[in-house]
């Protein structure tokens, strides 16, 4: 139908072997092309011949590398859909897969509808007759099942959410038509502030979903905890700890951590995965500085950071500049080996969070802990589940969207409203509002399954008192 | 018209039969003959052709596109009330182009006198007075060798037989109909006419399904008896803009009438609440579905009881009458009632009623039967427009009527309809919506209706649809000519302001300053100054000393084309994407019982509409995009 481009995660989702993403479409090529680059981090997918395959990496908009890959190119008509396709194999697991997915699909591909690669093969007359039927056959069971699962995922309460949002948009457009169907009765004199403010609204609800999405997958996936610290501090000994077992290398000498320990650990209903790293400083050391690196990387990528430091030392320069790093994170410091006793100001809980926060650097939790003795253990715990279980999630709406075609459809949604606002600002005539409204409900509508054109007719004659 | 007489009885032998003269049989009955069909039309009252028997004007929201899309087809609406108007205004005007629209007050006797002379000056034209009560059907073998029923002829009240070789149904509101005011029931169609009693049978024996619809129309009251000082004074534009693309503007620059504004009260409210329970429409005599836009005051009153007043235009219906029109005040209560209700307005206290207000209901087409040609699927060669397809509107009327009449004609001459998509004009959108949806109310055309309404534009109408009135024969080389020559200018203007840039020198910063805008800190082309919210074509007339002399609906264009190009870009590729659906064919003798896989619902609906293409399928209501993947495979495979 439309030969717009699409794409999926075309292998299992689970945590093994490889995944592939496949891309098909004629943006198939430019969107991957504004993704990946070379070892020499050049783009240049669109000078590669058809049916090549490349080593690269796929790197998000603002240039961190989510992971190497491999890229296959297969240019129209010599693919499975008969269109452009692009195929990148990445390391599989779920995060990496999602990751990759929803950078292509922010970069302009929509999300593939069940069965959609096979349809549009079908359609271009890449599959034999004979299959018709079983084609028809599987679109439509898969496309069924794909409505019963989203509907399921819809829920009581989030069904309820989209609706109103839709109810709002929609009376917004139906005030604007009714008016410019009637202008002798409905006026849009000062409406313009109106809209602003109801579009204000209606893009943080569908803000605090889209949010929520990353945070749902956080719950469903596990939370992707960094251990941070300066060296010896006691990084290993946590892990330890929350392990309830000896994973890591214990030592006193600093810097024995070299590689990356990776645990998964349960705190009743979510899930830790943590990773140790090498403690962050400033070193020569090549071997490690490729450890410091990388642990900078992935404190990027966390969701969660927990900077662990040696109370029984003095707090200096080199401890601030990395907790500086928390503060639009999730995180936690840790004043750690409590059981020895000190006078100096770092092992206070109060007098660190006085300085810290005159300082303005970190504003969050703070906790004494002793990896010894098990001093705070619990009570990071339970910070730690209710800093992402009653923290924001409860907050907004008690919702969350776990759908990936859900958060795509809210993406568009809210890129319609963000072009609604400019056209306001910009101050051109109301009838064009309407335009990005109209999409807008329509990407809303997807999810809900409603009709949009007779809605916005009934809306209009049931909302408003016009006619002659 | 060759005659045959025979026992008792006379036959003609003609062309094209169009039953009713109102919007939809004029327009129908001119294109014919212009396209060279030897045309009876009937009318039960020669009085009636093109009758307004609702409000004094033409034109309005969308209803102004339909009525300027017409006229480029080469129809004649436009020209007609450029001839008769008394009040014109530009609706919308401080909105986008988009949503302009020309509305003007009609003097309504002039209107249909005017229309009549039209129709006896047109040659190969017959009038004929009287009512169709049959049509003649045979069933004959198609290409194909399928049997299918074609239409051969109608038969009058009268006896006599008229065979021809299409028809066309326009009887508006007069099928079957009655009227009612309060308790008082007449069987007669508007304003006392006759109604049809007879066609709605013989209809329904060869298999047509029909329903009931029902409006209404407000009271008239004496000019003399209302004090127009009491009330907000309406003034027409200046200057005055015509309808037609072929009315030179400076022809129809006149003294214009006023229209007054006035308000229903608690008070107004009050009477028709504690009288619900006499009105038609609330005790329940009234079966029709009556039209959401063109509400009666009760439903008003009954539907927004929150709002404490309701707008009332009080419009002149000619210059040789008295008769003042109350635009938003129709009812079905009884005339007791009314004259209670009315006088609660302000300057109405004293108000005389020539003509109450009435509700009418009538039989007209089930949906699911027509084909975007508006021919019936069942009955080759028979057409239908106007109110009989459950359209509500003069203008809805004689679009239908002007694209039944080229598309019977075409039929005769085995030349391919002509069908215009949604995409291409607001008729195309009414069209497709009368044919694809089940419409359970008159329908009116709303601009929410056009999806792509800022390429369906009023303005450019000609630009549009000139060239398919030409290829048709409804439009003279002559008028063709012009919108070429138009279209040329409008392309090289914009061209050379997209090639033409200026750079940040001082008398060009001092002009932006003047006119608050951002000075230029690179070149800039003269098209993307006049993007700016805060300069125009005009503004920067200064800065291109080189700007050729252009007329000023070139100008309107090139303005437009350049300000809106953005979202007029995002359209067009929409537009795109739509085409290809429109595009892929569905065949007419589709078996939908063999596509496998379709969901009942969508199969029961398909086998309903049998949509002409996939786009037309997806339109239907209860068919689902996978509805869509299924019957596009099934295509693909057979």
């Amino acid at each position: 139908m439309n030969n717009d481009t699409i794409a999926s995660i075309s292998t299992a989702l689970s945590e093994s072997g490889i995944g592939i993403i496949r891309i098909s479409g004629g943006e198939s090529i430019s969107i991957a092309d504004k993704l990946f680059t070379d070892k020499h981090g050049d783009h240049n997918l669109k000078n590669y011949k058809s049916h090549t395959i490349h080593y690269g990496f796929i790197k998000d908009p603002s240039d961190n590398t989510i992971d190497e890959v491999m890229i296959s190119i297969m240019k129209a008509p010599h693919s499975y859909t008969k269109e452009d396709v692009v195929e990148i194999n990445c390391h599989g697991g779920i995060r990496v897969c999602r990751n990759i997915l929803d950078i292509v699909l922010k970069t302009g591909a929509r999300i593939a509808e069940p069965g959609e690669f096979t349809k549009r093969a079908f359609l271009n007359g890449r599959l034999d007759l004979t299959r018709a039927e079983a084609v028809m056959d599987t679109i439509r069971a898969t496309s069924d099942m794909a409505l019963k699962e989203s509907v399921k995922q819809l829920g009581g309460n989030l069904y309820d959410l989209l609706n109103n949002i839709c109810s709002s948009i929609l009376y917004e457009i139906a005030h604007i038509e009714a008016a410019l169907d009637d202008p002798d009765s409905i006026s849009l004199d000062g409406y313009d502030n109106e809209l602003l403010s109801k579009i204000g609204q209606i893009s943080n609800d569908i803000e605090k979903l889209i949010k929520s999405y990353d945070e749902g997958r956080v719950i469903s996936e596990g939370i992707k905890t960094v251990i941070l610290g300066s060296p010896n501090a006691g990084k290993s000994s946590l892990l330890n700890i929350l392990l309830n077992e000896d994973r890591a290398i214990v030592t006193n000498i600093p810097g024995t951590t070299r590689d990356m320990l990776t645990e998964k650990v349960r705190l009743d209903d979510i899930t830790l995965i943590l990773t140790d790293t090498a403690g962050i400083r400033n070193t020569d050391d090549p071997i490690e500085h490729i450890g410091v690196d990388k642990a900078k990387q992935i404190a990027g990528e966390a969701d969660l950071i927990i900077y662990i430091y040696d109370s029984t030392s003095d707090f200096n320069i080199e401890d601030e500049s990395v907790i500086k790093l928390l503060q639009n994170k999730k995180s936690i410091v840790i004043l750690n080996k409590s059981d020895i006793r000190t006078d100096n100001n770092s092992s206070d809980p109060v007098k660190v969070k006085e300085l810290l926060g005159t300082k303005q650097i970190y504003p969050g939790e703070i906790l004494p802990t002793s990896m010894i003795t098990g001093e705070g253990i619990p009570v990071l715990k339970k910070i730690i589940r209710d800093m992402f279980i009653k923290g924001d999630l409860e907050a907004d709406h008690g919702v969350i969207i776990t759908n990936l075609r859900h958060v795509d459809l809210l993406r568009k949604a809210s890129d319609s409203l963000k072009r609604v606002k400019s056209s306001v600002e910009s101050g051109v005539s109301e009838d064009l509002y309407c335009i990005d409204l109209t999409d807008a409900y329509r990407y809303l509508a997807q999810i809900t399954g409603s009709e949009v054109s007779e809605d916005i007719v009934n809306e209009i004659f049931s909302k408003f008192c016009m006619g002659k | 018209m060759e005659t045959i007489y025979s026992n008792k009885q006379t036959e003609y032998i003609t062309d094209v039969c169009v039953i009713g003269a109102g919007h939809a049989g004029c327009e129908a009955a001119l294109a014919c003959t212009r396209l060279g069909m030897e045309t009876v039309i009937f009318t039960v009252s020669i009085e009636s052709i093109a009758l307004m028997p609702c409000n004094p004007n033409i034109g309005g929201t969308s209803k102004g596109h339909l009525v300027r899309e017409l006229d480029a087809l080469g129809g004649e609406m436009g020209k007609n009330i450029d001839k008769t108007f008394i009040q014109s205004r530009m609706l919308n005007a401080s909105k986008g182009p988009a949503v302009h629209s020309l509305r003007a007050q009609a003097d309504k006797s002039e209107y249909t006198r005017s229309m009549r002379k039209v129709l006896e000056n047109q040659e190969n034209l017959i009038i004929k007075q009287g009512e169709v009560c049959e049509i003649i059907t045979e069933d004959l073998p198609d290409n194909t060798g399928n049997y299918k029923k074609k239409i051969t002829g109608v038969k009058t009240y009268t006896g006599t037989i008229y065979h021809c070789k299409a028809a066309i149904l326009a009887t508006g509101t007069y099928l079957s109909a009655r009227c009612l005011c309060g308790e008082a029931i007449t069987y007669t169609g508007p304003n006392g006419l006759q109604a049809a009693n007879h066609l709605s049978k013989s209809l329904e024996e060869s298999g047509v399904n029909l329903r009931r619809f029902k409006t209404g129309t407000p009271a008239r009251m004496d000019g003399r008896s209302l004090d127009y000082s009491k009330m907000e004074v309406q003034k027409g534009d200046e200057p005055i803009i015509p309808f037609s693309y072929s009315t030179d503007p400076a022809t129809i620059q006149k003294e214009q009438v006023n229209c007054y504004l006035t308000y229903t009260n608690e008070k107004t409210h009050e009477i028709i609440r504690n009288n619900l329970d006499r009105s038609p429409i609330y005790a329940g005599v009234i079966e029709g579905t009556g039209p959401r836009y063109c509400p009666s005051i009760e439903d008003k009153v009954v539907k927004f009881s929150d709002k404490d007043r309701h707008q009332i235009f009080i419009e002149p219906e000619g210059l040789y009458t008295n008769e003042m029109y109350l635009s938003g005040m129709s009812s079905s209560l009884p005339e007791d009632v009314q004259i209670q209700m009315y006088r609660t307005l302000p300057g109405l206290e004293n108000c005389v009623m020539v003509r109450n207000a009435y509700a009418i209901e009538y039989d007209c087409l089930c949906p699911g039967q027509l084909k975007l040609s508006l021919e019936l699927m069942d009955i080759s060669g028979l057409f239908c427009a106007g109110q009989f397809n459950g359209s509500s509107g003069y203008e809805e009327a004689a679009a239908q009527g002007l694209m039944a009449g080229i598309n019977a004609s075409r039929k005769i001459k085995d030349l391919d309809p002509v069908i215009l998509d949604r995409s291409q004009a607001y008729i195309g959108v009414l069209i497709d919506d009368l044919v694809t949806k089940d419409n359970n109310e008159p329908y009116r055309m709303m601009t929410s209706r056009a999806e792509y309404r800022l390429i369906l534009r009023q303005d450019n109408a000609d630009l549009r649809l000139r060239s398919i009135g030409y290829e048709v024969g409804l439009v003279s080389k002559e008028d063709y000519q012009k919108t070429c020559e138009k279209k040329e200018m409008i392309e090289s203007e914009i061209k050379r302001l997209n090639s033409v840039s200026i750079g940040g020198k001082e008398y060009v910063q001092e002009f932006l300053a003047k006119h608050d805008s951002a000075p230029l800190k690179t070149a800039f082309t003269l098209a993307e100054l006049i993007c700016r919210p805060e300069l125009s074509y005009e503004t920067i007339k200064e800065l291109d000393p080189d700007r050729p002399d252009l007329p000023e609906n070139v100008i309107e264009q090139v303005e437009i084309e350049i300000k809106y190009q953005g979202y007029i870009e995002r359209q067009t590729s929409q537009i795109d994407d739509f085409k290809k659906n429109e595009k892929k064919k569905i065949p007419d003798d589709l078996d939908y019982d063999k596509v496998e896989s379709l969901r009942i619902e969508a199969r029961q609906k398909l086998k309903k509409f049998r949509p002409a293409n996939i786009g037309q399928a997806s339109r239907i209501s209860g068919v689902s995009p996978s509805d869509i993947a299924v019957l596009l495979v099934y295509l693909t495979k057979h």
